[in-house]
């Protein structure tokens, strides 16, 4: 191959493999806030899909136990949330952070002495009939794959079915939906819980297929991340997937450059990426007139509003 | 006749009332990490009696705790002014970083006279913190990007940025190979109590903070400016209220505060700059729920952060006895904050059982009373 195709297959693959757990947690969270309930816990529920999914894996064996295992953990962790935002209508930021330390404690304290392991089998690497012959899509685990499929279908979902106008009504006007008759609390639980189940999925990737290992703190800031994508993405599952790649390339694109820059320096990016992307997008977005669901963020209370 | 549960709004609830469901939820919190020690085959009234000893056990044990309580009471009286603004600063950890990056220059590399040195470091000190904050505070106002995203990709920022630091420019020559800078003069340091290591200025100006800022909120028109400003950003614009510009300075003030945290921790403490975990040990993350149980009130906040400097050195304690890692911390910080914000509905809502003829109508009773 020549050295530009080799270059490209090599920059498309790492920008690949470093997006999927940013698009995963995004999509989770796209569902969570057009539900109306902000989740800043995304990094909390990623370490601890990490952790359980690589536990499960390192005793069983089987990495895909441990897949479904770190959903259903998120998923449950996030439940948490979902209680009191919805049920006890608190302070959704408070509550979220909240959540967040839970879930970076809770593995840290666990985790701890599965740090340096090596797993016995990691994710196997997935060949898709025509994709796969794509330089830079040669070697991935399923997750690349499914992880694009995803954005399309929850994209399809929200805006092309039933379920997804439901969701984006409760998100925008839960007074107007309770009326109609649409359960606004199971509408919420639901969306937060699908949304740690992603987070939880987007960690099992990092601790079994990223760097098949757990070391506290490996999800370095993705979840974070998510949550500003989620903003970038306009709510939207297809400009999250865009976001998601945006982000990936600029980051890989970024080490490229560490013989000339410190890599503490070039770390930075990665955050200041976003600071970035959301200031192009703010006045898109005011000049659209596009923004938040309106009712993100404010709990429901039958009959105060 | 049935009896039934009837729900109705407090309008204020007593200071004796959130005193009592604050430290209600505290001790719950406590008794469900103690199930963790369960868990990890430590016995949790060993564990408990441990953690005493840690956080209180000794003089020792105690100027331990007073240690971390003043970066803890310095940075909380800030944050607790921005969130009665409804500013969400959860990047004081990084404010505080570059405090202590911009004391560490002004005690290495300024040509100041040694005895300007440390008023010096703590005032630019205070400057890095304040503008790191208000950057966060511009992006909010003309960008309109949410601050909790800028303050939290700041920390990042900032500690990556320490990182460079210590292990390029400012590499010290005589630390051979470890990651620190050289050790400052000693006119940069500040001066302990008797024999413990709490250094005296700071924890003076723990107190002088917390009312400095509780005089700021309750006794003047920027205070009442900032709580209108808490209340919705849109009432206080029709009101006449610069909202911007008091978002601005919020993000200036408790920036600055964390800031200071930073020099007091550099030039108090290690007497250099360091690693940002050993610098920070988390305190910009926990100052938000040591603000948040004081409920804003930055004389609270004295209360909450001595408590949660002793939560602090009792789980050192833990972790030199058991070897606990040091994350058990954020699980028992998770807790409370659950603990706290799931109570908030005790405070504000009157729970009372009642007996209800029978044929009453239930939406009539059962209706939450707002």
């Amino acid at each position: 191959m020549s050295t530009i195709g080799f270059w490209i297959s090599g920059v498309v693959g790492r920008t690949l493999a470093y997006s999927v757990p940013l698009l995963l947690s995004t999509l989770g969270e796209i569902y969570a806030e057009r539900s109306g309930i902000l989740n800043l816990g995304v990094e909390g529920l990623m370490s601890l899909g990490a952790f359980s999914a690589f536990a499960v894996a390192f005793f069983s064996g089987n990495p895909w136990l441990g897949v479904v295992v770190s959903g259903i953990v998120a998923g449950c962790a996030s439940l948490v949330h979902a209680f009191c935002s919805v049920t006890l209508r608190t302070n959704q930021v408070v509550s979220g952070l909240a959540l967040g330390m839970l879930g970076m404690g809770i593995s840290g304290v666990l985790g701890r002495d599965f740090e340096g392991k090596v797993l016995a089998t990691t994710l196997p690497v997935f060949r898709l009939p025509f994709l796969s012959a794509l330089p830079g899509f040669e070697k991935h685990n399923v997750f690349v794959y499914a992880s694009l499929g995803l954005a399309v279908v929850l994209w399809f979902v929200l805006f092309h079915t039933r379920w997804g106008i439901v969701i984006r009504s409760v998100g925008e006007n839960p007074a107007a939906c309770d009326a109609m008759g649409i359960n606004v609390t199971l509408v919420r639980y639901a969306c937060v819980f699908f949304g740690g189940v992603l987070a939880g999925l987007s960690g099992a990737y990092l601790s079994l297929g990223y760097r098949p290992s757990w070391s506290y703190g490996m999800t370095a800031g993705i979840g974070w991340l998510a949550i500003a994508l989620t903003i970038f993405a306009f709510w939207n599952p297809l400009w999250g997937m865009v976001g998601a790649y945006l982000f990936g390339i600029l980051y890989h694109l970024s080490f490229r450059f560490q013989a000339q820059v410190s890599p503490e320096l070039l770390n930075t990016l990665p955050y200041l990426f976003p600071l970035v992307a959301l200031s192009f997008v703010s006045r898109l977005a005011a000049r659209r007139k596009v923004g938040p669901p309106a009712s993100l963020g404010v709990p429901y209370q039958r009959g105060s509003s | 006749m049935r009896l039934r549960l009837q729900v109705t709004r407090r309008l204020e609830p007593s200071a004796s009332m959130v005193f009592f469901v604050s430290a209600l939820s505290l001790l719950l919190a406590f008794l469900v990490s103690g199930l963790l020690f369960v868990f990890l085959g430590i016995s949790p009234l060993e564990a408990y009696r441990v953690f005493w000893q840690g956080a209180f056990g000794s003089l020792y044990a105690l100027s331990e705790t007073v240690k971390r309580m003043i970066p803890l009471a310095i940075i909380g009286a800030g944050l607790a002014v921005s969130f009665q603004a409804s500013v969400w600063n959860i990047g004081a950890e990084g404010q505080m970083l570059i405090g202590a990056i911009v004391g560490t220059w002004v005690a290495l590399f300024s040509p100041l006279p040694p005895s300007l040195l440390l008023p010096v470091m703590f005032v630019l000190g205070f400057l890095g913190g304040a503008l790191w904050g208000t950057f966060a505070a511009w992006c909010r106002n003309r960008l309109a990007i949410n601050e909790i995203i800028t303050t939290l990709m700041l920390n990042y920022v900032a500690a990556n940025l320490v990182l460079y630091l210590i292990l390029g420019p400012w590499k010290g020559k005589t630390v051979r190979g470890f990651a620190y800078t050289d050790p400052f003069p000693q006119e940069a340091w500040l001066t302990t109590i008797g024999t413990t290591r709490v250094p005296l200025a700071t924890f003076l100006f723990a107190f002088l903070t917390a009312l400095f800022c509780y005089f700021l909120l309750a006794k003047t028109t920027f205070g009442f400016e900032l709580r209108v400003v808490g209340r919705g950003e849109k009432a206080a614009h029709l009101a006449g209220i610069p909202a911007k510009r008091v978002v601005a300075l919020v993000l200036f003030l408790s920036g600055g505060l964390a800031g200071i945290a930073g020099v007091g921790e550099v030039s108090g403490i290690h007497h250099m700059l360091r690693h940002p975990a050993h610098i920070s040990l988390g305190y910009g993350f926990t100052a938000i729920i040591v603000a948040w149980i004081a409920r804003a009130n930055p004389l609270g906040v004295l209360a909450s952060a001595f408590l949660f400097g002793a939560l602090m050195s009792g789980q050192d304690a833990l972790k030199v006895a058991f070897g606990i890692p040091f994350q058990v911390m954020y699980i028992l910080n998770g807790l409370v904050l659950f603990f706290l914000i799931a109570s908030e509905q005790l405070l504000y809502y009157r729970v009372t059982l009642r007996v209800a003829p029978w044929g009453e109508k239930e939406d009539e009773y059962d209706r939450v009373l707002d």
